[in-house]
């Protein structure tokens, strides 16, 4: 039912069919009526089931856990004992005659290799170790405990050198150095972002706030481990099976790895099994998938390498920890006026994605709220932490975090109500941002508006009540981070009118493969079950650069509906001329060529498939489309049109905080998101949640710790990722604006949903008892502490998590 | 050291010679198989693993393949009919958006499974309660909580929300 109790019909053909909803039911929003129906659709809109949803529910779907080859070795790795030390020896002498054993392989048993995109990471680490997860010796064995028990017979002299874990001392000149070839310890990454003028622009501002924030270590936490399969056939061709969310960039570091073992002119096959959970964690290769490689291309035999969960939190990437100091100011009447930003992120040992997501922060950093003078420099420095990676959000969360508490402490300064400050500020569509941003659609003021009214901005609140809001702006159409932001799509259709798609992108449950099976669909006139998408296998898949940046339904989509066009213009043309009718008037629908002028003349898709395949000279059909979308890559000045559109949202949170305890309850959470076009909102609606219970947890719980170096909480008991118990309740409002770029309109949603959970619950708590806590995550104690300080207790002290002392001011 | 066991496994009378220490997991999956049941933590932390053992819910990488002995054990695999009519519970997962990744599935759906055995009609602080012990990192649990609670009240209206449009795009 649309908002005024009326059906809308999308169709005229509606009648006639069956098993395809035509009804879009819209809620009864206050703020827009639904006056402008969209283009009649049937399958787009539609809350259509994950396709492998029935084989996840009944187990049958194979995660890398349940992929065998047979005659395969497992492999294992043996890590550091020391954060930073020179590695004297190693006697591998005993590990190699332990009965099972096929391999054992140091650091100076392999070629060169280095992973990342600073390329200072050997996958087995020779001379000396920089972190905890330094791997120095990798076995393989005919037995997982085989493999153990040899890891153990394997005898490393280290001689311990002085590490460096805080980057801040790592930045200064007599720090020990993590690479000493690299002279410094500080990246040679200038990210620096300046426009306008700040310095004027702060002497002219009526308020002024400044403070540093700072944001941890939190890792991705899928439940299916990391693991990899490599596989050389007899040639020397490989094929590894790798949970993967970039498979071609995989593919291309794999190949790397081959020709660094002396094998030239090899082919290199990725397959992914089904991923169990991404979040980022898989856009990199990492030492477990060379080193697979490596022992496989020793042993002669396939080796699988799976990680428990132990390894899975100690060897994998965290999200970046950064350390950022934020100064805004606005004029008298809450306009913005300037952005001053310095941050300094904690790289870890290695260099990985998590030092480029300072490209991503400047998103916000220009562009969340019109900002007309902007500086930014962020430094990445080496420390002997585990390293940083993508996770969802890649930065943003972050910065979106200093940004959303600074915009609430600038508010307040200026004496104006947070939503109005928020919306005096608010992006509009059609303007360029100074960063060069092309801003299409912005439902920004809307998603305030509801925001504020679902969480019940001006109901009364009880004592110890508060209500915090935070907007985010994320790329919406791609992101050209690489040199190519394509996706490419082969499509054939069989004589029963069954359609297979082979595409570039990546499903890790998110629903990718659901996405496009009904734009396909959409466009075709056909069923959602007509429709097989094939995501799994470079082989037959196109390029894709990767399941980031929110980029699938936008890239991908728009790269299957490309080659949908394509394939029903063919289907139209060979219809005309079966029908001999004009191919301006044959629609395609349920599966029918459909002639309006003479329904008679109707005919069944499978029937004109066959019909043009078993003629004289017959054919069938295929296309293929590669759509790479006009944005830009940043310039030196790092200005640029990064997407071909931007998803807008708000955040609102109400909170109770238990001023005796320092607990944070939170009693409701809306979050409000411009996505241009729901595709499917149910699956639209499970990002939301997921993101948002990801951003509840970064807020509030969750925290790698490390000591000296070294993970002391690598196991689920003492990482407190959330539960069901944890859950609240969570609204998720879809704004709809349709994107004129965007397939049937719509834009990325993939990672807004956890972007400013962070600092929506850091302003609700502030609303709720006036205290301001600036370092994540917000537990009880940082409450608790900052209440006393308040109060006039305890005024200076020692951070219960970071130990650092407060100022006894 | 080895010994015989015998147990019904998702309605099949099945003997075999195990060893002592082997885990419930380690028999489902790597001796018989049965690859649905998935480990996520190896130490009872998560769920991944969970199976049916006697009408209860238990974790198999804790529970070791000797205490099966005489009882009934119901995995994933054998949740749906024999004729492939899936469960109420494994159809409400799949319509609900309960499963993304879905490595956690099996478990989360054979613990409210179990749940549902024991209590008809659970409130939603007993369905959270019942999958407190399975860690799902994608839905943030509000799918999975809305499938279970349909799937023990098939009235409850259908979610209406889907989007409200705006005037401000394609200008």
């Amino acid at each position: 039912m649309l908002a005024n109790g009326t059906t809308k019909i999308a169709s005229k053909l509606a009648p006639t069919i069956n098993d395809r909803h035509l009804l879009r039911i819209y809620d009864s929003a206050p703020f827009k009526s639904c006056e402008k129906p969209m283009t009649n659709v049937y399958i787009v809109g539609q809350r259509v089931s994950k396709l492998a949803a029935a084989e996840k529910a009944t187990g049958r779907s194979k995660y890398i856990q349940d992929v065998t080859l047979p005659g395969m070795l497992h492999g294992k790795i043996l890590y550091s004992k020391y954060p930073h030390a020179r590695i004297v020896n190693i006697d591998t002498s005993r590990a190699k005659k332990l009965q099972g054993v096929r391999v054992v392989l140091t650091g100076e048993d392999i070629p060169a290799i280095r992973m990342g995109v600073y390329k200072d990471n050997p996958p087995l680490k020779a001379g000396k170790v920089r972190s905890y997860r330094d791997e120095v010796a990798a076995v393989a064995a005919t037995d997982p405990a085989i493999a153990e028990e040899a890891l153990n017979l394997i005898e490393v002299t280290y001689e311990a050198l002085p590490a460096v874990f805080d980057p801040e001392t790592a930045m200064q000149k007599d720090a020990p150095l993590v690479h000493e070839a690299h002279k410094t310890n500080i990246l040679k990454m200038p990210w620096k972002l300046h426009y306008g003028d700040v310095d004027a622009a702060r002497k002219e501002a009526a308020h002024i706030v400044e403070d540093r924030f700072s944001a941890t270590w939190v890792t991705h936490c899928c439940l299916g481990t990391s693991g990899s399969i490599a596989d050389f056939d007899y040639d020397n061709h490989l094929t590894v099976y790798s949970n993967t969310q970039i498979p071609s960039l995989a593919q291309k570091d794999f190949l790397g790895t081959v020709k660094a073992l002396g094998l030239k002119n090899r082919r290199v096959r990725v397959v992914k099994p089904c991923i169990g959970g991404a979040f980022g964690s898989k856009l990199d290769t990492y030492a477990y998938e060379h080193v697979a490689i490596l022992l496989a291309f020793h042993a002669r035999k396939p080796v699988r390498i799976l990680f428990d969960r132990k390894e899975e939190f100690i060897a994998t990437s965290t999200r970046q920890p950064a350390i950022m100091d934020i100064a805004q100011g606005c004029d008298e009447n809450g306009k913005l006026l300037f952005r001053d930003i310095t941050m300094i992120l904690d790289n870890g040992a290695y260099t990985s994605w998590g030092a480029t997501t300072p490209s991503v922060m400047m998103m916000p950093i220009s562009t969340l709220y019109r900002v007309p003078n902007v500086r930014y420099q962020a430094s990445c420095v080496y420390t002997n932490n585990t390293y940083a990676q993508a996770m969802r959000g890649y930065g943003n969360p972050q910065a979106t975090f200093a940004i959303e508490s600074s915009i609430d402490m600038l508010a307040r300064a200026a004496g104006i109500d947070p939503v109005e400050f928020r919306r005096i500020n608010a992006n509009q569509p059609s303007e360029v941002s100074p960063q060069g941003f092309r801003i299409t659609t912005c439902g920004l003021t809307e998603c305030i508006d509801r925001v504020a009214h679902e969480i019940g901005a001006d109901d009364v609140k009880k004592k110890g009540e508060g209500i915090g809001y935070a907007s985010l702006i994320h790329v919406g159409g791609g992101a050209r981070v690489y040199k190519s932001d394509g996706c490419g799509t082969l499509m054939k259709i069989n004589d029963y009118g069954k359609v297979d798609v082979f595409t570039g992108a990546t499903d890790m449950g998110q629903g990718a493969d659901t996405v496009i099976a009904q734009l396909v669909a959409e466009e075709l006139g056909l069923h959602i079950d007509d429709i097989h998408v094939i995501h799994t296998d470079t082989d037959v898949c196109p390029w894709d650069v990767g399941a980031h940046a929110s980029r699938t339904t936008f890239i991908a989509g728009n790269s299957a509906l490309g080659a949908a066009k394509k394939l029903k213009e063919q289907i139209v043309k060979i219809a005309s001329q079966t029908l001999d009718v004009d191919p301006q008037q044959i629609e395609l629908n349920d599966r029918m060529a459909i002639f309006r002028e003479d329904t008679e003349k109707n005919i069944d898709l499978g029937k004109l498939l066959r019909k043009t395949h078993f003629s004289p000279g017959g054919n069938m059909l295929m296309a293929e489309y590669f759509y790479d979308p006009d944005n830009e890559n940043l310039g030196r000045d790092f200005k640029g049109n990064l997407s071909m559109t931007y998803t807008f949202g708000t955040h609102g949170a109400r909170v109770k905080v238990d001023e005796e305890t320092g607990k944070v309850e939170i009693l409701n959470y809306v979050a409000a998101h411009d996505v241009g076009r729901a595709i499917n909102p149910m699956l639209l609606e499970g990002q939301v949640y997921g993101g948002v219970m990801m951003g509840i947890g970064y807020a509030l719980t969750e925290q790698v710790q490390l000591e000296k170096g070294e993970i002391m909480n690598p196991n689920f008991r003492d990482y407190k990722v959330l539960t069901a118990k944890d859950t609240v309740p969570i609204e998720a409002p879809i704004l709809e604006t349709t994107d004129p770029d965007g397939p049937y309109g719509a834009k990325g949603i993939g990672e807004p949903g956890c972007v400013p959970t962070a600092p929506a619950i850091a302003n609700a708590i502030y609303d709720a008892v006036g205290v301001r806590i600036k370092d994540l995550p917000i537990t009880p104690e940082r409450v608790l502490a900052a209440l006393k300080r308040k109060k006039g207790i305890d005024s200076c002290g020692i951070d219960p998590l970071t130990e650092k002392e407060y100022d006894c001011t | 050291m080895s010994r015989q066991i015998s147990f019904d496994l998702n309605g099949n009378e099945t003997s075999l010679e195990i060893e002592d220490h082997w885990t419930l997991l380690y028999l489902l999956r790597e001796k018989l198989g049965l690859t649905g049941t998935k480990e996520g933590c190896g130490s009872g932390e998560c769920g991944a693993c969970t199976v049916i053992v006697d009408g209860a819910a238990i974790n198999t990488c804790l529970y070791l393949a000797v205490e099966v002995e005489g009882k009934t054990v119901l995995t994933i695999e054998g949740l749906a009919s024999p004729n492939g009519d899936l469960h109420p519970m494994q159809k409400s997962f799949i319509e609900n958006g309960g499963i993304q990744c879905g490595y956690c599935s099996p478990g989360m759906i054979l613990s409210a499974t179990a749940l549902l055995e024991e209590n008809a009609a659970p409130d939603d602080d007993e369905i959270k309660h019942a999958i407190a012990g399975n860690i799902c990192r994608c839905t943030g649990y509000v799918q999975i909580i809305d499938a279970i609670k349909r799937t023990s009240q098939p009235e409850t209206e259908k979610v209406k929300v889907v989007a409200w449009q705006s005037d401000t795009g394609n200008k």
